[in-house]
């Protein structure tokens, strides 16, 4: 559904998406990842379960929840992504431990 | 000429579409009577969506035994009474009755507390509950993540909570089910009593009613002396902090600290002067925040989503007022803090005897505004 524009440098950034390897440039924020990585949802609701995705793009819908390094509920749209991170798809309430 | 007999358009008018009013609308409605509730708009300062939803038993009738008796009677109908809005609304409230907590961060605090229940349990005429002593030890076996400086606490197995909000809706589609006319944005400015009859000023309209409830909160106060009755009441504030929703840990509600059905963690109880609900003061957020972390690290890795403040109904002594007037027969009044923890009394017992036309003084009669005439 998302087309990148052609890369202005040729570095990366190498994370992970509930355990999938995937490339991403340097910048971009992680909800921008989940939608070039063609995901339709990031999460389900934590009361009705329904699905949801980035929406707002800048940090006001809190649509684009993800658990990010162990950490549930970060808003990933406001993420700018770092080699190595650890992204999960989350699935109803963020547990309450980190 | 005009008919000599005024048409009564309603058997009871109850003022005040709270928790407290829609209860005993509920109540009433279940009676049988022909029932309006009216109600302020949107904007009025409430209680009912500003509260900490615990049906709560520890601690209460320290002052007057009989509160303590009232309040464990709606505790133990209070299943009945959720499993019955449930039946007719198809929305659960969430009640749930685990038992509850207070707990101490120190030796002294549990000392005080020690000596608090001791007082309270000791008053001539009490009934027996039980709220025990637990250690540390104890605590653990309920708790889970307890912070180190939690040396033990108080239990009572007759404390629950449930979804406050929920059962101000609950309570208003069941009123709507049973035919009952609610009336938003009908603030009652004038009652005037005539012959057995009841006529309540409003800036629609007019309305005509044999009984009328006065359950206006804190507005009672202005309310009450129209019909022979008086409602000394002193608000005060109190503030709440909400975090965001996590999976379920906490299986007991703390008397300062509860994780709500939909998963959120609510901090509260503090206890301000002043009644405007645009006040938020900073630093008691912040000390009821600290001390929620020393009773559970793990809320300081939580994001909180809220703070907001709510405005108790508070009589001057904290007991609930339940009056009927002398020389208006027929005009009750009803004024309470805990509105969520005395719904089931307020739906099935109040209300039957509103219904009836008289309070009955075995049961209700030590809550009469009485109390507070110099004797």
């Amino acid at each position: 559904m998302f087309a990148r524009l052609a890369a202005v440098e040729d570095t990366s950034v190498s994370l992970s998406i509930d355990g999938k390897h995937i490339e991403a440039r340097p910048g971009d924020s992680v909800a921008a990842v989940l939608l070039a990585a063609g995901l339709r949802h990031c999460r389900t609701t934590s009361v009705s379960g329904a699905w949801r995705a980035p929406y707002c793009m800048m940090g006001v819908c809190f649509d684009c929840l993800v658990n990010i390094d162990g950490v549930g509920n970060r808003q990933s749209c406001l993420v700018p992504v770092r080699e190595g991170m650890r992204i999960e798809l989350q699935h109803g309430k963020r547990a309450p431990v980190a | 000429m005009k008919p000599q007999a005024a048409r009564t358009d309603f058997d009871v008018a109850v003022i005040g579409g709270g928790l407290v009013g829609s209860a005993l609308s509920f109540g009433l409605a279940r009676a049988g009577r022909r029932v309006v509730l009216l109600d302020e708009g949107d904007a009025a300062v409430r209680a009912s969506r500003a509260n900490f939803a615990l049906v709560w038993v520890q601690s209460k009738g320290l002052g007057l035994p009989a509160y303590a008796g009232w309040t464990i009677c709606s505790s133990n109908a209070w299943g009945e009474f959720a499993a019955l809005l449930k039946s007719e609304t198809g929305l659960d409230v969430g009640f749930e009755r685990p038992g509850g907590f207070h707990l101490a961060l120190s030796e002294a605090e549990l000392e005080r507390r020690a000596l608090q229940l001791k007082r309270l349990h000791n008053q001539p005429g009490i009934v027996k509950y039980e709220t025990e002593i637990v250690d540390r030890k104890r605590l653990e076996a309920s708790l889970l993540g307890l912070g180190r400086e939690v040396v033990g606490g108080s239990f009572c197995p007759l404390d629950g909570h449930c979804n406050s909000l929920r059962l101000h809706r609950a309570l208003h589609t069941a009123l709507f089910n049973r035919g009952v006319c609610y009336l938003a944005s009908h603030r009652v400015e004038d009652i005037a009593y005539h012959a057995g009859e009841f006529a309540l000023r409003t800036a629609q309209r007019e309305l005509r009613a044999g009984k009328i409830v006065i359950a206006a909160g804190n507005a009672s106060m202005q309310l009450a002396p129209l019909v022979g009755l008086v409602a000394p009441m002193r608000p005060n504030r109190g503030q709440i902090i909400v975090t965001e929703r996590v999976q379920p840990f906490l299986r007991h509600p703390i008397v300062t600290l509860r994780q709500t059905d939909e998963g959120t963690i609510m901090i509260g109880d503090s206890q301000l002067d002043g009644i405007d609900p645009d006040e938020l003061t900073m630093p008691v957020v912040s000390v009821m925040a600290a001390r929620a972390i020393r009773m559970f690290p793990v809320l300081a890795r939580l994001n909180v989503v809220r703070t907001w403040s709510g405005i108790r109904v508070m009589t001057q002594d904290g007991f609930p007022i339940y009056d009927q007037s002398e020389t208006c027969p027929g005009a009750f009044l009803v004024c309470c803090h805990s509105g969520v923890t005395l719904a089931a009394n307020h739906a099935f017992f109040l209300a039957s005897m509103i219904s009836r036309g008289r309070l009955d003084a075995d049961s209700v009669g030590a809550f009469s505004a009485r109390r507070f005439d110099v004797r």
